[in-house]
């Protein structure tokens, strides 16, 4: 037998993509923990082991914005997982019944807003919301609620909850497409059993079709988890960069801009800026472990 | 078999609450387009009518022809999705094809390593992105954005393509082997074309994502001629926040090529998801 050569092609098939991957996201990820242990001191980088993490956590500036931008973008995404999720999953369920029409239909003007840019999305909505050209108020009067209305974009207490809720009707669809997949992988034969045995709607909704979605709900909750917490595009779009009013919609993705990039009267910090990186990094990283080890390892999965 | 009578209370219901999400759904973008084709007393005296001859007007669209760099914005985000798409297709689909063909050490770990960026946001390495590209002399250059959004769409498209490649027959490529093919060839020749439809899901995976995306070129590409369609908008917004008719025009124009990139490829998206391509 031939003795094997060397195969080059392998690495050749490999090395693109490996180069490429390795240079913008693998060495850049280490390059930001690396710049979080260094300060900047007389124009020279001096290693100062985690006092920029103390800055962050304790300082009096540093820390209010950072607990601040914390608790909003934790906020945030409740909102998002316990509306944007189980909205989506009503959709889906809705779509996928056998009954409905059009459903290629619903299922495109649903996916519209996910396709949109965000500052589409930002600006629709501040106009519609906006007290002074007076959609929402005029709507609400048709309905005899004029008194709900408030700036809401521009109050402290709902401008947060307000952007957590257009991001929602933004990404609606996400979850809806995931589900409405898994829904039709169901066989038809597993719910006519279901139904012979006497369930039908609801609950064979929540006896069959439910248990069979779980890996899907999982995933969807994950990709929630990830998208919420390095958000910053609706933010910048609907309220700038200083995250107003009084930074009460800040989130970590707009206070990282602001921190290593710099806004307006504010010089950006390349050290405080990857300190704050490499905490959102921490956020994510414990939250996708937790799915991986706690949540999908131990969901059953269902063969057909 | 007899067939459930299905209520047809519910199949209302049903309807009723496709109906109201449908115009939930498309209500902003509706407000905004149907706002564009009026004068400004129309846009403000009345913005939920429709536009009538003393309130019909496209000067908006004609201030943002004559003003905006719009064709430039268009075009930038253009070469950047285009091009992003196409090295993530093409090194995806060869380092897939490495991992999926061929036993070699380290196959295991290199496909691991490839895929720690699926849920890893690029966003996180800015502040070294940015040194690297302010270093290499690439910062506000489209090169720029085309490196990262290769990079950042690399993952998910070896880990869906590998799980397709797989399932391309060895009879084929071992066909092609004692036809005298160089393994160049099986892969572009015999393999490539195969895995068209996957190729076309990952394509529609990331092309809305790098086409809407904000952060990096507001980070590395601000400059006046590389910015792209999001960041001109943005700006646009900004400097004529009181032009309203330009500002609904432009937002318009920019709402129109996605929806017809979508709607060309929905079809594939679905079929994409069904696939269990995202599981």
């Amino acid at each position: 037998m031939e003795k094997k050569k060397k195969r080059w092609h392998i690495a050749i098939f490999l090395a693109p993509a490996v180069l490429v991957y390795s240079a913008l996201m693998i060495f850049p990820l280490f390059g930001t923990l690396q710049l979080s242990l260094f300060d900047k001191v007389d124009q020279q980088q001096v290693f100062v082991g985690l006092d920029n993490f103390r800055t962050l956590f304790f300082n009096e500036r540093w820390a209010e914005s950072f607990w601040n931008a914390l608790k909003n973008n934790t906020w945030f995404f409740f909102i998002n997982m316990l509306v944007q999720n189980p909205v989506g999953i009503m959709l889906a369920a809705i779509l996928s019944s056998k009954v409905v029409r059009f459903s290629a239909f619903f299922r495109t003007a649903f996916f519209i807003p996910t396709i949109l840019s965000f500052v589409i999305v930002g600006f629709a909505w501040k106009l519609i919301l906006s007290p002074i050209w007076g959609i929402a108020p005029d709507l609400l009067d048709m309905v005899g609620l004029k008194s709900l209305f408030a700036p809401y974009l521009g109050l402290e207490s709902t401008a947060l909850t307000t952007l957590a809720l257009i991001s929602v009707w933004q990404f609606v669809g996400i979850p809806m497409m995931l589900i409405y997949a898994s829904l039709l992988s169901i066989p038809d034969e597993v719910l006519e059993a279901a139904e012979i045995d006497g369930l039908t709607g609801m609950s064979a909704f929540l006896k069959i079709k439910l248990p069979l979605i779980w890996p899907s709900i999982g995933i969807i909750s994950i990709l929630t988890f990830v998208g919420n917490f390095n958000s910053f595009d609706l933010i910048y779009t609907t309220q700038g960069g200083l995250a107003g009013p009084n930074y009460s919609t800040d989130v970590l993705g707009s206070l990282l801009y602001r921190t290593f990039f710099g806004f307006q009267t504010q010089i950006g910090d390349i050290n405080m800026g990857a300190a704050l990186s490499v905490v959102m990094f921490g956020i994510i990283l414990a939250g996708v472990s937790f799915y991986l080890f706690a949540i999908q390892s131990r969901m059953r999965r269902y063969q057909f | 078999m007899n067939k459930v009578k299905h209520n047809p209370l519910n199949i209302i219901a049903a309807h009723s609450v496709l109906i109201i999400y449908t115009v939930i759904a498309l209500f902003p973008v509706f407000v905004i387009i149907l706002n564009s084709f009026k004068t400004r007393k129309g846009i403000f005296r009345h913005p939920l009518a429709f536009p009538d001859s003393s309130t019909f007007s496209v000067e908006g669209y004609a201030t943002v022809f004559k003003q905006g760099d719009y064709m430039l914005y268009f075009q930038n985000s253009l070469i950047v999705t285009v091009v992003s798409l196409f090295f993530i297709l093409l090194f995806g689909a060869m380092a897939a094809f490495a991992l999926s063909e061929y036993r070699f050490k380290g196959n295991t770990l290199m496909g691991l390593y490839l895929a720690l960026g699926i849920m890893i946001p690029i966003r996180l390495g800015t502040v070294a992105i940015l040194q690297i590209m302010v270093a290499s002399g690439l910062i506000n250059t489209l090169s720029a954005l085309i490196l990262v959004y290769t990079a950042s769409g690399l993952p998910l498209a070896v880990f869906i393509l590998s799980e397709f490649m797989r399932q391309v027959s060895a009879d084929l490529k071992d066909a092609g082997r004692i036809d005298g093919l160089s393994e160049y060839k099986i892969f572009f020749v015999l393999v490539l074309p195969l895995v068209r439809p996957a190729m076309a899901t990952v394509a529609v995976f990331n092309m809305i994502p790098i086409w809407n995306d904000l952060w990096f070129p507001l980070i590395l590409a601000n400059g006046e001629s590389t910015k792209t369609l999001t960041l001109g908008s943005q700006v646009f917004i900004g400097q004529f926040v009181t032009d309203w008719n330009a500002v609904l025009s432009g937002l318009s124009m920019a709402i129109l090529p996605v929806v017809i990139l979508y709607i060309i490829f929905s079809k594939q998206l679905i079929r994409g998801i069904t696939s269990g391509a995202v599981k």
